[in-house]
């Protein structure tokens, strides 16, 4: 890779507010989708003629659709309490990655044509027409949002930038202005029932030699078993988890967990991916058709639970979206919620007792935790509200000797986005990615520094894979980002199966 | 009847008409478009009632300005809790005989004038004094704060400058709400104290004080977290149910 054109962020002891730098991030937006990924999708291949009016309409249209869209459109105060919250303007010191101003990007344009006050005074109240320097700007900074709420945590009427971002790149898709990265890989799930576009033998050999490498480590035949019918628990995860590290360290841990339960269990290849990237370009249709999959993939194969692996977005889109775009789950058990999260199953088997753990084996590491900000603020684990903060620390504990979290407004629902988030996890983004991990990395460091930390502990596939990257940026070892049930597969303690096994 | 009565008499009932059709309009708007998704921040309460009180913490405490910001919280307090202090304290000109609580709370209703123009001052210097805030802010940023301190000021110097016939004002009032238009004193201070409380009233639903009603509809804060256990669908939505497996 050539060497960064960009100086990388210094990490401070404390995480300074940035003075604005107008302009530093206007460069940044990544590839434009060609006709080959915008089609497929049922979007426009290139920007269409008349396409001022053309969003216009699809503006009025999502303000129809969406109470949240129009509420936050209206509701700014420009108090500014959200302007010193996003990791991108942390970063970068671009006033326009200020969460607000941000907002106003789009604010602008529904003033001019949706209000009174924009439409006659537009000077007065910050309204601009929505022109091709406009749409540039809506294109680049619409891509610097990874979608992550932690501005929506503060504001005090709960405007969620994420919403406005999704509602752009919506509009976007529609004129024809689609960002190829995310588009390219919905498309690529439509066709292959997966992100990589792997087909059903790779991913069976894949997970065979997955097999075999376990046996070898453990003495154990533990298996992953795929598109096997009857079995209990369908289990959805990121397809990153089949292929690269440290993902496919947490898919050996969710065996060994389903295995030690005596849970039958299998991946499904029609759904062999949790990701759904649609909701990045904020596409219910898209988002819809994706999640069908799952459904259609669980009435096959005849399961009566479903479980999802470590991925931010797509158990936000799991637990909070799942039941809205492919339920009702009645023909599955009642007695767990449905969807779960292979966290909260692994919970469960701790408190009762199923799992045992030799902690010693993960002594060569001081843990802590990053709260992917899609589970964080998006979703939630177990039956109390913050369950998707503690259950993950819960299970790092039980298998892990040294545990200690970062700074206080640095994790639970304050977590600060990994930085490439929200479909910008792609090598035409990068400096906005490094920049944009800065607070994360900041926090960390000081982790580092002042108490020894070795690994940092994530339950996502964007996360781990963006971490694994930057890193080094900032002079740390990629493999340092490990994932949960890499921790649960170095210690739990794994017996040969048993012949009967039920759950 | 005087020029000056029937002016401003209509002026307000004017006003009070766009106030109130237009933020009804506004309601009406939010409240039928649908929340296609389950979208509250974490950790967000799983019943109802949860949810009734997190909205009265965000509304009576501002409860998530204060985790963002100090100075915001406080300057902001200061001018919401004055504000409904002197609107309270106001009702004393649109009753007879004037109910006991009102009478109770009228010395501090006083105090409340100079503390939201403390709170105005504070939060008006963080648009010149906050580079941040200063690149957010819209001219009519700064208008909307020249109005509210306007109507505080005017409203002091009422008080504190030449006496107004108070009596006179309050059958002016009175006899708005009867229909039978009583005269309204002639004094510049109050002529432009009222205008400008008018001007609030028509302002109000097309400005940025929708936020008013806006916190109440807001996905992010007024959701229960149920949405393994409920099934959520808008309306619009539920035409993708059709035809699948
Ligand atoms: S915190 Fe909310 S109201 Fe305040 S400026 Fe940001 S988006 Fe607007
Ligand atoms: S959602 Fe996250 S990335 Fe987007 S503006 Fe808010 S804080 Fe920044
Ligand atoms: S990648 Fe991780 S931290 Fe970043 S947006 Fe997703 S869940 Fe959040």
């Amino acid at each position: 890779m050539a060497a960064p054109t960009f100086t990388i962020p210094e990490l401070k002891d404390d995480l300074a507010i940035p003075a604005i730098a107008a302009g530093a991030m206007a460069h940044s937006r990544p590839f434009v989708a060609k006709p080959e990924h915008q089609e497929p999708l049922g979007f426009p291949g290139e920007l269409v003629e008349g396409w001022h009016d053309k969003a216009i309409a699809k503006m009025g249209d999502l303000l129809g659709k969406s109470r949240a869209l129009r509420v936050f459109l209206d509701s700014c105060v420009k108090c500014g309490a959200c302007t010193d919250k996003c990791h991108y303007f942390l970063g970068t010191g671009d006033p326009k990655n200020m969460p607000v101003a941000r907002q106003d990007l789009m604010r602008q344009v529904y003033r001019r044509h949706f209000t009174l006050a924009g439409r006659f005074f537009p000077s007065l109240v910050g309204a601009k027409d929505l022109t091709r320097e406009v749409l540039d700007d809506w294109y680049s900074y619409f891509h610097q949002c990874s979608q992550c709420r932690r501005c929506a945590v503060f504001c005090p009427y709960g405007i969620d930038t994420a919403e406005i971002s999704m509602a752009g790149r919506e509009i976007m898709d529609h004129i024809g202005m689609g960002q190829k990265y995310s588009n390219e890989i919905i498309g690529k799930v439509h066709k292959f029932g997966n992100n990589l576009g792997l087909q059903e033998k790779a991913l069976r050999a894949t997970l065979e030699s997955l097999e075999d490498d376990m046996e070898e480590a453990t003495g154990v035949r533990v298996r992953i078993p795929v598109n096997e019918k009857g079995a209990e628990v369908l289990l959805v995860t990121p397809s990153a988890d089949f292929f690269a590290s440290p993902h496919i360290e947490g898919l050996m841990g969710y065996a060994k967990v389903f295995h030690q339960a005596g849970i039958r269990w299998t991946v499904s290849s029609y759904a062999s991916e949790a990701a759904n990237f649609a909701l990045f370009v904020g596409s219910y249709e898209q988002m819809h058709k994706i999640a069908l999959r799952i459904r259609q993939a669980a009435l096959d194969l005849g399961v009566k639970r479903i479980v999802f692996g470590e991925c931010g977005h797509a158990w936000r889109v799991a637990y909070s979206f799942l039941n809205t775009l492919a339920g009702p789950w009645d023909f599955l058990d009642p007695a767990y919620p449905a969807p779960q999260h292979i966290c909260e199953v692994t919970y469960d088997l701790i408190q009762k007792g199923v799992l045992a753990f030799d902690k010693s084996k993960n002594d060569d590491k001081v843990v802590t935790f990053h709260d992917s900000c899609n589970v964080a603020r998006g979703s939630r684990m177990g039956e109390e509200p913050g369950g998707q903060f503690r259950i993950p620390r819960e299970i790092i504990k039980a298998c892990c000797n040294h545990f200690v979290d970062m700074r206080a407004d640095t994790i639970g629902e304050k977590t600060y986005c990994c930085g490439g988030g929200g479909g910008l996890l792609t090598d035409d983004l990068m400096e906005l990615r490094v920049k944009g991990a800065m607070p994360r990395m900041q926090a960390l460091k000081e982790v580092v520094t002042g108490r020894g930390v070795t690994h940092m502990a994530a339950i996502c596939a964007i996360c781990k894979s963006q971490f694994s990257k930057v890193l080094p940026e900032y002079g740390m070892d990629m493999d340092m980002i490990v994932s949960v049930h890499q921790l649960v597969s170095n210690a739990i303690r794994i017996e040969p199966a048993k012949t009967t096994a039920t759950a | 009847m005087s020029a000056l009565t029937v002016t401003y008499a209509l002026l307000f009932y004017a006003a009070a008409a766009v106030f109130i059709l237009g933020l009804a309009y506004r309601i009406w708007l939010y409240a039928r478009t649908p929340a296609p998704f389950k979208i509250p921040t974490p950790p967000a309460p799983v019943t109802r009632r949860g949810v009734v009180l997190r909205m009265a913490r965000e509304v009576c405490l501002f409860e998530s300005l204060y985790k963002a910001n100090k100075w915001i919280w406080l300057f902001a307090m200061l001018f919401h809790a004055a504000l409904v202090l002197v609107l309270l304290r106001h009702l004393r000109y649109f009753q007879e005989p004037v109910w006991t609580w009102v009478g109770l709370i009228q010395p501090f209703g006083l105090y409340a004038g100079f503390v939201m123009v403390v709170g105005l001052a504070g939060l008006w210097a963080r648009r010149f004094l906050v580079e941040r805030v200063r690149y957010i802010t819209a001219p009519s940023d700064h208008l909307m704060l020249a109005l509210f301190a306007a109507i505080g000021l005017s409203g002091l110097a009422l008080k504190y400058g030449d006496r107004t016939d108070i009596v006179a004002l309050k059958a002016f009032a009175l006899g708005l709400m009867r229909f039978d238009w009583q005269p309204l004193p002639a004094e510049p201070v109050l002529l432009v104290h009222l205008a400008l409380v008018a001007l609030l009233m028509a302002v109000f639903p097309f400005s940025k004080l929708l936020h008013a009603p806006g916190v109440f509809f807001s996905p992010t804060r007024n959701q229960v977290d149920d949405a393994r256990s409920r099934r959520h669908l808008a309306r619009w939505a539920a035409a993708f149910d059709q035809g699948r497996p």
